[in-house]
């Protein structure tokens, strides 16, 4: 029994020193955090490379974890309304509530793409604010990693230099890979390709490619083989140069669309941990833009 | 700032050291006082000044420090200078505040082989819920209208409206819940008013998020489909990196098992906890044990003696409820949009003591005592084989146990007079298959061989709808 106590004791006595707790949504902003943090933060990320952020369950390890958790650093715009609001009441913590300081959503330093202007059911899994996938686009990075550092020091006062130096750093080997893609990806200004879901708007943003037409009738929504075929006779005179998808969507699709219309099926990482190559921020960028270019070719 | 600052500072330091110094020369002077009053408005008046002219300086540097910025981020890359300015915030409307809102529709048409309305779980003592398999035909279920909103920083309101086929309204759920802490740090959490019960794994879940169109056997037999209390509880997470939750509930025992005691206090209240955690990406899981205790005083239901007289059999006492459940579910690297497992199981076991009293005329009237230890499981499994498809089967058993009951003992009356509580182990096999075109919709197929009245063995089929409008709101794990 004594040693349970002692046992209780260290470990609340560990978690009253420890680094500030960080509860990132999704992989993006877990490796984010950790280049801006550095020795000073514990993140944990709460889904993996392979999952649909869309679907994420409000899994018991989830409000664990959000008990203790200092900040969330979540992507906001809806993208996590399935599940996050209910680990954030469940979990108990008042510092991490909607609005107060450990409540930080990347979506609100970009400018989004996509806000519908109607809302409707009708119209597929529609976001209010915009289109949510924005991490696609490695420019968002310098400004969302910008606001993070801010936070970061906010909640942290005596490390707020550190974060600051952190950022500048990151920012700085950032903008040197930037220039490098944005060289690299020259040859992909300009071309047409077919999606399976609006999950890459701010790729094609930030790239200059030109979506034709998307797989899904609407967004969230299965196409049928019929659509397919629809999709394949309207696409036909654009000709597309790849059909592209994300990690974690459901492969038949695409697969069936590039047997059909003669295109090299492209399956992008979409975030870190999305395929074997995306270790971090930087090789994430580099394996998207190295397939986007083996598959034009 | 800088070459304004040591300005003012001197001014004010003057003005001050001439409002220290004067009271020292000559005190009650009123000339003097006049001269020091004079100097004390001139001094606020200063400052008053100094401050409005320092925020207008800081206002004026934090301009150029943005415009600084913007310049800083237009010329990083052209590109992105060609994006204009950061998404713009919402803009406020009069109907900002509104709550969400959404409401749930369900209706099934259903095929039963036995009577629905001479539905019985034979053996165990009716509740006062309604747990048939619903009607013969096409049938409107129970629609859910939702409406929750943040009260204020603390709270959060929830009201759920279940609109019965027939016309009536019952209150559902209705209650308030805490918002992170409750004010005593991080951990606790507190709800009341009238709202589902923490115990068990299904309970808490709305019909609509069942994974079968019924609930199982033992819920129907031991809670009456579902415990809904008027009350409170008090939940604590423990602050550790696997979930672990303590909850506790008072109530007064408004449904079964149960019975409105008409008495002040708490007539029923639950312990409970839950344990869970993950084991790699793919696989989480959740354990709990519940124990929920009641003591119902006139709990009565009706049944049919052995001269087929109706009567009314009533009970008091304790009744005590434990319930083990467990929740395993399994999808590839955590992405349960493609393919996905959920297997869960739930144990019961209810001791009951106390009298029981039956106005049968072949005893004129009679009371004696009365003990009974019941249980009953069951397993389900559901599988999403492809998006959007999944197939489930469901395996429920009750165990009709010990049942003492001091009327047939004494000789006063017989079992025959007890005919609903007749030995009976009821027993069903569900199978289903689903399909969710969308988030919002699902058609499910389901269908039973239900074996819970005795000698009345019923086949059930069911097509059911179940669709969603409005706000969405997240679903528990």
């Amino acid at each position: 029994m004594k040693r349970i106590i002692f046992l209780l004791l260290g470990l609340l006595s560990l978690s009253a020193h420890a680094d500030l707790k960080i509860f990132a949504t999704v992989p993006e902003w877990g490796a984010l955090t950790k280049e801006i943090g550095g020795r000073r933060v514990d993140v944990f990320t709460a889904t993996g490379g392979m999952q649909d952020p869309h679907h994420v369950e409000a899994k018991p390890s989830l409000i664990a974890r959000m008990r203790s958790a200092d900040l969330i650093v979540a992507t906001g715009a809806e993208l996590e309304v399935g599940w996050l609001p209910v680990v954030v009441r469940d979990s108990g913590n008042p510092r991490v509530q909607p609005g107060q300081p450990g409540y930080f959503e990347a979506s609100k330093s970009v400018r989004m793409l996509e806000v519908p202007t109607r809302l409707d059911r009708a119209d597929g899994d529609v976001h209010a604010g915009g289109n949510p996938h924005i991490q696609t686009d490695a420019r968002i990075f310098l400004k969302v990693g910008d606001a993070l550092a801010t936070r970061l020091g906010q909640l942290d006062a005596g490390n707020a230099a550190e974060y600051r130096a952190n950022y500048a750093a990151f920012a700085e080997r950032w903008k040197a890979s930037l220039a490098k893609w944005e060289a690299a990806a020259a040859p992909l200004r300009g071309i047409n390709v077919v999606t399976q879901h609006k999950a890459f708007p701010y790729l094609y943003d930030w790239l200059g490619i030109v979506e034709v037409d998307t797989l899904e009738p609407k967004p969230g929504v299965e196409p049928s083989v019929a659509y397919l075929s629809q999709v394949v006779a309207n696409v036909q005179a654009k000709k597309p140069r790849m059909v592209i998808r994300a990690a974690w969507n459901s492969p038949r699709p695409s697969e069936w669309f590039a047997d059909h219309a003669h295109v090299p099926a492209v399956v992008l990482p979409f975030t870190v941990g999305g395929d074997d190559q995306a270790k971090d921020l930087f090789s994430l960028f580099d394996d998207t833009i190295a397939l986007l270019l083996k598959a034009s070719r | 700032m800088k070459s304004f600052r040591p300005h003012a500072v001197a001014t004010l330091f003057g003005a001050s050291l001439i409002a220290l110094s004067s009271p020292a020369s000559a005190a009650g002077d009123p000339d003097l006082k006049a001269l020091r009053d004079e100097i004390a408005q001139m001094k606020q008046s200063y400052e008053k000044r100094i401050n409005a002219l320092e925020s207008r300086l800081a206002q004026a540097e934090a301009t150029a420090g943005d415009a600084q910025a913007t310049a800083a981020t237009a010329q990083q890359s052209l590109a992105q200078a060609a994006q204009g300015p950061a998404s713009a915030p919402a803009p406020a409307q009069g109907n900002s505040f509104n709550p969400e809102v959404s409401m749930i529709l369900q209706g099934s048409y259903n095929n039963l082989k036995q009577d629905p309305n001479a539905y019985q779980i034979t053996g165990f003592v009716p509740t006062l819920g309604e747990v048939g398999p619903g009607t013969r035909g096409f049938s409107l279920g129970e629609s859910e209208l939702t409406v929750s909103a943040n009260i204020d920083p603390d709270w959060r309101g929830t009201g759920i409206l279940a609109l019965a086929p027939d016309g009536g309204v019952e209150m559902e759920n209705a209650y308030f819940q805490s918002i992170g802490g409750v004010g005593w740090g991080n951990g606790p959490s507190f709800k009341g008013g009238r709202f589902f019960s923490g115990i068990g794994y299904l309970n808490e879940q709305h019909a609509h998020a069942w994974d079968f169109a019924d609930a199982p056997l033992a819920y129907k037999a031991f809670l009456g489909n579902q415990l809904g209390d008027d009350g409170m509880q008090l939940k604590w997470l423990a602050p550790t990196d696997m979930f672990l939750e303590f909850g506790v509930e008072a109530g007064r025992g408004r449904t079964f098992p149960g019975a409105d005691n008409n008495k002040n206090g708490v007539s029923q209240g639950a312990l409970f906890a839950h344990l869970g955690d993950d084991v790699g990406v793919s696989n989480s899981w959740r354990l709990g044990l519940s124990l929920l205790g009641s003591s119902p005083s006139n709990r009565s239901y009706e049944d049919v003696d052995s001269s087929a007289a109706a009567v009314n059999n009533s009970f008091s006492g304790r009744s005590r409820l434990l319930v083990a459940d467990g929740v395993w579910k399994w999808s590839p690297n955590g992405n349960s949009t493609a393919t996905s497992f959920k297997l869960q199981g739930e144990y019961f076991r209810r001791r009951e003591n106390g009298t029981l009293s039956s106005d049968s005329l072949l005893c004129g009237g009679c009371t004696d005592s009365y003990a009974s230890t019941q249980s009953g499981w069951y397993l389900q499994g559901v599988y999403q084989f492809m998006p959007r498809w999944r197939v489930g089967l469901r395996r429920d058993e009750l165990d009709h146990g010990s049942v003492d009951i001091g009327l047939v003992n004494s000789g006063a009356l017989t079992a025959a007079d007890f005919p609903l509580l007749a030995a009976h182990d009821p027993t069903r096999t569900t199978a289903m298959l689903d399909y969710s075109p969308s988030e919002f919709t699902r058609f499910r197929l389901q269908w039973a061989h239900d074996n819970s009245g005795l000698g009345a063995t019923d086949n059930q089929i069911f097509l059911q709808y179940i669709f969603s409008l409005g706000a969405h709101g997240a679903h528990n794990f």
